[in-house]
């Protein structure tokens, strides 16, 4: 039992709280809507070597652990980075988890690994022959999906921010046409593959969305107490304070939550079987937690963001206060995947096995 | 970050879980419901001489809080009692941090068999929240003090053998500095226990104190200086000490009464689709406190007084159980309101007796707004509202 960051870890944590202050943050969001998508501070990550650095040594990349990208997500969302990020990441460790072709040709190469290549994961499996709205699908030179029981990765041409889709949370979503998509593997194994690069995505996007709900509070608390009405700091209304109050608790248990997926899911790298047992509350399986973690978090970011934006008054609604823009984006970022409630029962479906009636479960 | 418990630790989880299986029977469930005091001294003597009750006395034992908190959290996910024995932990943590000798002699020894119990002797009829504000006085007579006034929710009063008490022992100074705490045995003259039924099986006491005598060694901590002492006491308690996982056996509860029962729709009610996000909301909430819980506990264990983070789990927690419980009462409809013991009842009368006992979780131990009120002023920096 340790709750502390590794020295490791820590160091990742300077590094990239200075990166994304510097390169990102709120003005750099609002300057990149509505594809969300900053090229020139992306250049500049590829400096640091953040594309790879998830993708085992032995494939040429960083060999950093779940846990430790946790650590950069949540840096990342705290100030709102327009970065393909979190998706390159899974992506690329998904490709250099899969075989290497007779050619010795690695799917994860070396424009991958550098990020001058960005690879996006499509996390919906395609419906008739289509990806549809792609999470970074408007940035993504390169977008691997699940088509039926096959991985393939399509042949973008062009410029993908020509297909953004206008959207919610100023994410560039696009949808991506398979056809004449390479196939990258096939069966069991390649469906299973792609179940556990979503589950690392649901795992760095509930850190990328803990970080944003932390910062959302902390406008929000800024501003109460500059903010003076009837002659005083709004904050120092109880009315206030136990709107506030509430969500350190929310946001902290997200946190160590999603920080226990990653542990759980480098523990099944490593080949430990997990156990998830809710009788005694034993929980160690990498896809029950990576499933609650991505809810958790998201029902953290959006009560964080709205009780922020409420205490805001107006201001708060209005396009120049930066708590609209984590709002928004605390919401596109968690339903882009799916409905929480759907999720919720396909979490229900690994518990209690799957259902006589209504919908498969898992 | 670690996850994992340790080996040391998962041993004593395992002999704590193995303790359970051969002493948690049905009859002392039953009996603990029947007579609606969560205190059983056989159990707790059984628990005592199976050795896993002083080793993790806080300070005392050879274990660390985490440990404390697994053997809580154990002892709560299965339903046993423990009210009696969280109250022992404490008022054993506070003599071995404070007390004197004769404490350690007179109480502490006794208190590790098991078979003796202490209440708490803090809230008063017209003081709650406002603890500091308490008006039972202590006035000194030579060797001894002499104690008057009246205490609310002492909970087992009625079969304790002390009461740790908060007293008045000087009026003149700002409401803090004016409190000294007394260890005072029940059977002294003067002390009458009325019992205070509840709107769940448990009961609870009102205690009365007129003039009673009592020596100055049963004085725990200095005079004057009894606030402090209520600081040892709460960070024993705020979140380590149970209290955090009431919907662990909820679960168990509705998912086995969800499988037998048949849905209005069709099918078995486990196979609505609501109520199994609900469950699954559930089994999420229940890791979100058990992280939470353990994070207290881990600070505790390297050195940091948890106060704030133990708000936050209790927060949460009981919350949390409280929506739990409301979306399980509606949706087991009516059998779901049929008590303990009635045919038909719904998990054979656990949804009632939740939905009776949740209340009271956001209110003793601290309520929702105290702790509200502590992580706005400590955590945020908000200005004092109060």
């Amino acid at each position: 039992m340790d709750l502390n960051l590794t020295e490791d870890q820590e160091t990742i944590r300077e590094v990239f709280a200075a990166f994304f202050d510097g390169e990102t943050g709120p003005a750099r969001a609002r300057e990149a809507e509505p594809v969300g998508f900053d090229g020139a501070a992306w250049e500049r990550l590829l400096e640091t070597g953040a594309p790879g650095m998830g993708v085992p040594e032995a494939a040429g990349g960083g060999g950093a652990s779940l846990a430790d990208l946790v650590v950069v997500a949540t840096e990342a969302g705290a100030r709102i980075a327009p970065l393909p990020l979190v998706d390159h990441m899974v992506t690329a460790r998904l490709l250099a988890g899969l075989a290497v072709s007779p050619d010795g040709h690695s799917a994860c190469d070396d424009d991958v690994l550098a990020g001058s290549t960005i690879v996006g994961l499509a996390v919906r499996p395609a419906t008739a022959g289509v990806a549809r709205t792609v999470p970074t699908g408007a940035v993504a030179h390169r977008v691997v999906a699940l088509d039926g029981d096959r991985l393939v990765i399509d042949r973008a041409t062009g410029d993908p921010a020509d297909r953004h889709l206008p959207n919610h949370g100023c994410l560039p979503l696009a949808h991506r046409d398979l056809t004449d998509a390479e196939v990258l593997a096939e069966g069991p194994d390649a469906v299973a593959s792609f179940e556990r690069a979503v589950d690392e995505w649901r795992t760095l996007t509930a850190a990328t969305l803990v970080g944003m709900a932390r910062e959302a509070l902390v406008l929000g608390v800024d501003y109460v107490k500059e903010r003076e009405q009837f002659g005083r700091p709004v904050g120092s209304f109880q009315a206030v304070q136990h709107l506030l109050a509430d969500l350190p608790g929310l946001i902290d248990g997200a946190h160590l939550l999603t920080a226990k997926a990653a542990w759980a899911g480098d523990r099944a790298s490593g080949g430990m079987t997990g156990t998830l047992d809710i009788d005694v509350n034993d929980v160690t399986d990498f896809p029950a937690l990576a499933a609650m973690s991505l809810i958790t978090a998201g029902e953290a970011a959006a009560s964080a963001t709205d009780r922020s934006l409420h205490v805001h008054g107006g201001y708060g609604f209005s396009e120049e206060y930066d708590i609209q823009l984590y709002y928004r984006r605390a919401r596109a970022l968690t339903f882009v995947l799916d409905d929480p409630a759907r999720e919720c029962r396909r979490l229900a479906g690994m518990f209690l096995g799957a259902t006589g009636f209504l919908e498969p479960a898992g | 970050m670690d996850f994992s418990l340790g080996e040391r630790t998962e041993a004593f989880r395992d002999e704590v879980r193995a303790f359970l299986d051969e002493h948690l029977t049905a009859d002392v469930i039953e009996r603990m419901h029947a007579s609606g005091t969560f205190n059983d001294k056989d159990f707790n003597g059984a628990l005592a001489e199976a050795g896993l009750l002083a080793g993790a006395v806080p300070g005392y034992g050879d274990r660390d809080p985490i440990e404390l908190y697994v053997l809580f959290n154990e002892l709560e996910k299965a339903g046993a009692p423990y009210d009696g024995l969280a109250v022992t932990m404490l008022v054993a943590g506070v003599i071995h941090a404070v007390g004197t000798d004769f404490h350690h002699a007179e109480v502490l020894e006794r208190l590790l068999t098991g078979r003796f119990n202490c209440c708490l002797g803090y809230s008063e009829p017209d003081h709650g929240s406002d603890v500091a504000a308490i008006t039972t006085k202590a006035v000194r007579d030579g060797d001894e003090w002499v104690i008057d006034g009246q205490k609310m929710w002492t909970t087992m009063a009625h079969e304790a053998d002390w009461v740790i008490l908060l007293t008045r022992t000087n009026p003149d100074v700002p409401k803090h500095k004016g409190l000294t705490m007394f260890l005072v045995p029940m059977d002294l003259p003067g002390i009458e226990v009325q019992p205070v039924p509840t709107m769940a099986s448990e009961r609870t006491n009102a205690t009365f104190y007129d003039g009673v005598r009592i020596s100055d060694e049963w004085r725990l901590g200095e005079v004057d200086g009894g606030w402090a002492v209520m600081g040892v006491a709460l960070a024993f308690e705020r979140g380590v000490m149970g209290g955090t996982n009431p919907a662990v056996p909820l679960l168990r509860h509705v998912r086995d009464w969800a499988a037998e029962a048949p849905s209005p729709d069709g099918g078995a009610m486990l196979d609505d689709p609501l109520l199994r996000e609900r469950l699954a909301r559930t089994a999420m909430a229940n890791q979100v406190s058990q992280l939470l819980t353990l994070r207290a506990a881990w600070i505790a264990a390297t050195g940091g007084l948890p106060g704030l983070e133990g708000s936050m789990a209790k927060l949460y927690a009981t919350e949390r159980y409280q929506q739990a419980v409301g979306w399980f009462q509606q949706m087991a409809g009516a059998e779901g309101l049929l008590s303990f013991g009635v045919d038909g009842a719904a998990a054979d009368g656990w949804i009632d007796y939740d939905g009776r006992h949740s209340p009271v979780v956001t209110i003793y131990g601290g309520t929702t707004e105290i702790n509200r009120n502590n992580v706005a002023e400590r955590h945020l920096g908000l200005p004092r509202a109060r």
